[in-house]
């Protein structure tokens, strides 16, 4: 019988600052087994839990893409007991990852599909991971047209801007950054908030274009109307939701919306699927 | 209990109608015998569902919480020094609460009335002094007296301390030589008897928080038990933070603390909690001259410092 | 009915066994098996690991606590690591000891042996299984007590299950004054009787019909019941928002006890310690009822409200659980929850009140 509660051990190999405020950074992790990594297959939008021996665990969304190998990465922010002691960690310490875990966004179904992925501050992690794996030259013929709204308080606190600004230059997608606000006079791209971005910028529904949305509740709260005006059914937006966790497996009870759980059945729902289920998230 | 069961319906029908208060809380009836469940009332059509018996062990004052309009509680001598305690430590206004005082004539101890019975209890009924409990083996009469709470029958403060209106007549408080005979029992133990009894006690504590979470004075945003940056105490059955908690509670309730009972009428496992509270609330009037509850003027003894506080501790 | 796998496939018989040599046999089992059973002290009774010199107390009539904690302790250490950084393994989570030797849980009512079935719901599935449930699920014989006087808390019937119900059991006890009738229902309760010595056969017919008539007697005893017959054809959505919950939660005050006691809440927080140069990870069962159960790192919580949390109880309970697994309600009529309630808010009425809600238009 497989141990679900027993992490792969991992080293941190890189720690990148990933915001101005120094709230979030980018974890670079390398499997201290090889076999691990092969155990450790994953799809864009899954998640994982960090675990550090004596100070706990922490689900976040796998920031990496399946198309990048040898590493995983993580994008996390400080917050409570354990990722404040992530961020004191050093390049070379010894941890833990237990996953994937959770569903993906549904690329079976994306097949052929224009795909809109809109994402606000610091939920952007499984975004990018998805965008890496589109946009990878054996999978980018898989998709029709590809729109990115993305959006944080102010320039600084975009997530992966070298990345951003390299995909803003491609022709295979387009691009919508914004910030809510700025005193930089050279800000070249979008000001305002995502949903307002969204509504100005993002395709028209048809029945061939899917939205994939993340960020924080009230983002998400915000963005279904826009989404809505321009046309997108309840399951043409697909959704990753984040409650508290802690087995990652569907067995400790506590991140339910109604009978799913986000962890197991989820973390990836359809508004459809939601808006059948108290929205305890 | 009759009268002042039809007493508390008719100021609460009157208070609801004037529109004086926005709901009453008072105790319901309950769906086992022995048993009632506070209740809210916000229709004079729902009054009927209020009643008063020796079954209202638990606090009322624990219901009561910061709020906009005026409410109106139901209390009992010692429910109502917690009312005034929560209006000295600022969690209310007076104003914004309405008493309907009960001098109370002590509540039952349900599990030792269930202890003389080998199956369960089926009828409970009380006809002032004397209770009539059967199970389908057996009925039994027993005098109340013989059968109150713990704390009921250390009590001398049956009657509300603060009110705005009463519904019954006052009844005799109780003179008692020794308030604390009980804790001076433990005191007489050697220290490992003393440590074996309160290892005793919490043994089959399950962690529950009923004891903490029946308490009006466990109001924390945040208990101690439940913070968890920095964490203080860890959160499985490990007999050091089983007991912390016990502890630490009962020191945060040292000199608050009414001796209303609420917490050992809540524990599922029976664990009389009291053991430690009383303690504090002996060393308190010992030490400070100090029962809780009873002054709404003066700041109670762990909040305020005088140069002659007992300090033979520093040594 | 859960049908357990390991029920099938065998033919059950009966024995008798003596009071006399009960005793006897029971102390004898101890060399093989761990036991566990109800054991009395002043604060009432609870099923418990038996010390060697312990005997289970077979005449009790109701635990306080069920039997869940013989597969699912309050606390468990599932992991360890050392922190110390000169060893080569440092840093790298393992499995934590345990001890899986074969158990018996002595005396187990037949109602929380079914809860163990629907806790396997949980912890067995087709993706992931809970090693620590899953391997003492494994060791564990199942002894269960028929019951003769049912308690006014008992609605077992109405939820599936009942005072002589065997689903789950490994061997099913009915009293008999003088002795014991054993239904032997798996090959692990046959190996179990063996060991204890208990080998007297009994007429299968006649036992049969004892058993039938002790069954039916006990049942015409239990005049609590239930009504969740319409629960399944109501949406999660309408019953969410019915008008009863703000009224139905106002007297609760949060504590776990409904969770605690009862046998089929398996909910769970995972906790670290560090100890020196020693890390472990627990286990501890979880509340449903406490604000902590769900709230986030950033503040935000989803059932920050006591209505919110006293709903998710019942609602997983009664009609999550009901969809998801089409086994029925969580819940097996013990009455626990509502004997021990402080303040007395019975599962009964709320399971009647949910049967029969109405969607207002």
């Amino acid at each position: 019988m497989e141990n679900p509660y027993i992490p792969y051990p991992v080293r941190i190999d890189d720690i990148e600052i990933a915001t101005e405020d120094k709230s979030l950074k980018t974890f670079k992790f390398v499997f201290l087994n090889k076999g691990d990594e092969e155990k450790f297959s994953y799809q864009a939008g899954q998640f994982a839990e960090l675990s550090i021996p004596g100070v706990g665990e922490i689900p976040i969304g796998i920031a990496s893409s399946p198309v990048e190998k040898g590493f995983v990465k993580f994008t996390v922010f400080r917050t409570g007991v354990v990722t404040s002691y992530l961020h004191n960690m050093k390049v070379g310490d010894i941890m833990g990852i237990r996953g994937p875990l959770g569903n993906w966004y549904p690329w079976d179904k994306l097949e052929n599909k224009n795909v809109v992925i809109i994402g606000g501050g610091f939920a952007f992690t499984t975004l990018r991971s998805s965008i890496v794996y589109m946009l990878d030259p054996s999978n980018r013929s898989k998709f029709k047209n590809i729109d990115v709204v993305y959006g944080a308080r102010s320039p600084g606190m975009l997530l992966y801007r070298e990345e951003l600004f390299e995909w803003e230059k491609r022709s295979d997608i387009n691009m919508h950054i914004t910030v809510d606000g700025t005193d930089d006079p050279n800000w070249k791209y979008h000001k305002g908030f995502v949903p307002q971005i969204v509504e100005q910028n993002a395709p028209k529904a048809d029945k061939d274009t899917y939205a994939i949305i993340c960020g924080p509740p009230i983002m998400i709260k915000f963005t279904q109307p826009s989404l809505t005006q321009l046309g997108y059914k309840e399951h043409q937006i697909i959704m990753s939701l984040e409650n508290r966790m802690k087995c990652g497996i569907g067995m400790c009870g506590r991140c339910n919306i109604g009978k799913e759980l986000v962890c197991k059945d989820g973390p990836v729902f359809t508004l459809e699927q939601i808006n059948q289920t108290p929205k305890e998230y | 209990m009759n009268t002042c069961i039809k007493k508390i319906r008719e100021l609460s029908a009157d208070l609801l109608e004037k529109g004086e208060v926005e709901k009453v809380i008072g105790f319901a009836k309950g769906t086992i015998p022995m048993a009632t469940s506070p209740i809210a009332i916000q229709k004079k059509q729902d009054v009927n569902k209020l009643v008063f018996n020796s079954t209202c062990g638990l606090n009322l004052a624990n219901y009561v919480s910061k709020g906009k309009g005026k409410i109106a509680v139901v209390t009992k001598g010692c429910d109502d020094r917690n009312i005034v305690t929560h209006i000295v430590e600022n969690q209310i206004q007076r104003d914004q609460i309405y008493i309907i005082g009960v001098p109370c004539t002590g509540m039952v101890d349900k599990p030792k009335i269930a202890a003389l019975f080998e199956d369960e209890i089926l009828e409970f009924s009380e006809d002032n002094d004397t209770l009539t409990v059967s199970s389908l083996l057996k009925t039994q009469t027993l005098k109340k007296q013989d059968y109150l709470k713990g704390n009921c029958f250390y009590c001398t403060h049956k009657n509300p301390v603060l009110y705005d209106v009463l519904a019954a007549d006052l009844v005799e408080e109780q003179k008692l030589d020794n308030l604390f005979p009980d804790v001076d029992q433990i005191e007489t133990l050697d220290e490992d008897a003393k440590w074996n009894h309160f290892e005793n006690l919490t043994k089959n504590c399950i962690r529950c928080y009923a004891c903490r979470n029946a308490c009006p004075l466990c109001y924390c945003p945040t208990c101690f038990v439940d913070e968890s940056d920095p964490q203080w105490v860890g959160k499985g059955q490990d007999k050091t933070d089983v007991n912390t908690f016990h502890f630490l509670r009962a020191f945060h309730c040292a000199g608050r603390c009414t001796d209303c009972g609420a917490c050992v009428e809540a524990c599922p496992m029976g664990i009389n909690v009291r053991d430690f509270t009383r303690k504090l609330n002996k060393d308190v009037l010992q030490l400070f001259g100090w029962e809780a509850g009873l002054d709404m003027i003066k700041r109670p003894p762990l909040d305020t410092y005088r140069p002659e506080d007992p300090d033979d501790f520093i040594k | 009915m859960i049908l357990s796998n390991k029920q099938k496939g065998y033919t059950m018989k009966f024995i008798t066994i003596d009071k006399n040599n009960w005793t006897k046999g029971i102390d004898k089992s101890r060399e093989t098996y761990q036991l566990f059973g109800p054991v009395k002290d002043e604060n009432g009774c609870l099923i418990k690991k038996l010390d060697s010199d312990v005997q289970p107390d077979m005449g009790y009539y109701e635990s306080v606590m069920s039997a869940k904690s013989v597969l699912f302790p309050q606390t468990e250490k599932i992991l360890s690591a050392s922190l110390d950084e000169s060893l080569e393994d440092h840093h790298i989570m393992k499995r934590a000891e345990n001890d899986y030797s074969p158990r018996a849980v002595l005396g187990i009512r037949p109602y929380d042996a079914k809860a163990i079935a629907l806790v396997k719901l949980n912890f067995d599935t087709k993706e992931f299984q809970d090693p620590y449930w899953c391997d003492a699920y494994d060791v564990t014989v199942f002894v269960g007590l028929g019951i003769t006087r049912p308690g006014p808390f008992d609605f077992s019937t109405s939820v599936g299950t009942g005072p002589f119900c065997e689903d789950d059991l490994d061997i099913l006890l009915a009293d008999l004054d003088d002795h014991y009738l054993a239904k032997i229902l798996t090959p692990k309760g046959d190996a179990f009787a063996i060991t204890c010595g208990f080998d007297t056969m009994a007429d299968e017919k006649e036992s049969q019909v004892l058993f039938d008539i002790l069954r039916k007697e006990a049942e015409k005893n239990i005049t609590s019941r239930v009504e969740i017959n319409k629960l399944k054809d109501k949406t999660i959505l309408d019953l969410h928002e019915a008008d009863f919950w703000d009224d139905l939660a106002f007297s609760c005050i949060n504590c776990g006890t409904c969770t605690y006691v009862c046998p089929t809440c398996w909910c769970f927080d995972i906790q670290d310690e560090a100890r020196q140069k020693q890390a472990f990870r627990f286990r501890n069962w979880d509340t449903c009822m406490s604000p902590l159960f769900t709230r986030h790192a950033t503040g935000h919580n989803p059932r920050g409200t006591k209505v919110q949390r006293v709903r998710q109880r019942f609602m997983h309970k009664l009609k999550y659980f009901l969809d998801k697994y089409d086994q029925g309600i969580m819940c097996v009529g013990c009455g626990r929850c509502v004997k021990s309630c402080p303040v007395n808010i019975d599962i009964r009425e709320v399971c009647n009140m949910m049967n029969a809600y109405e969607k207002q238009n």
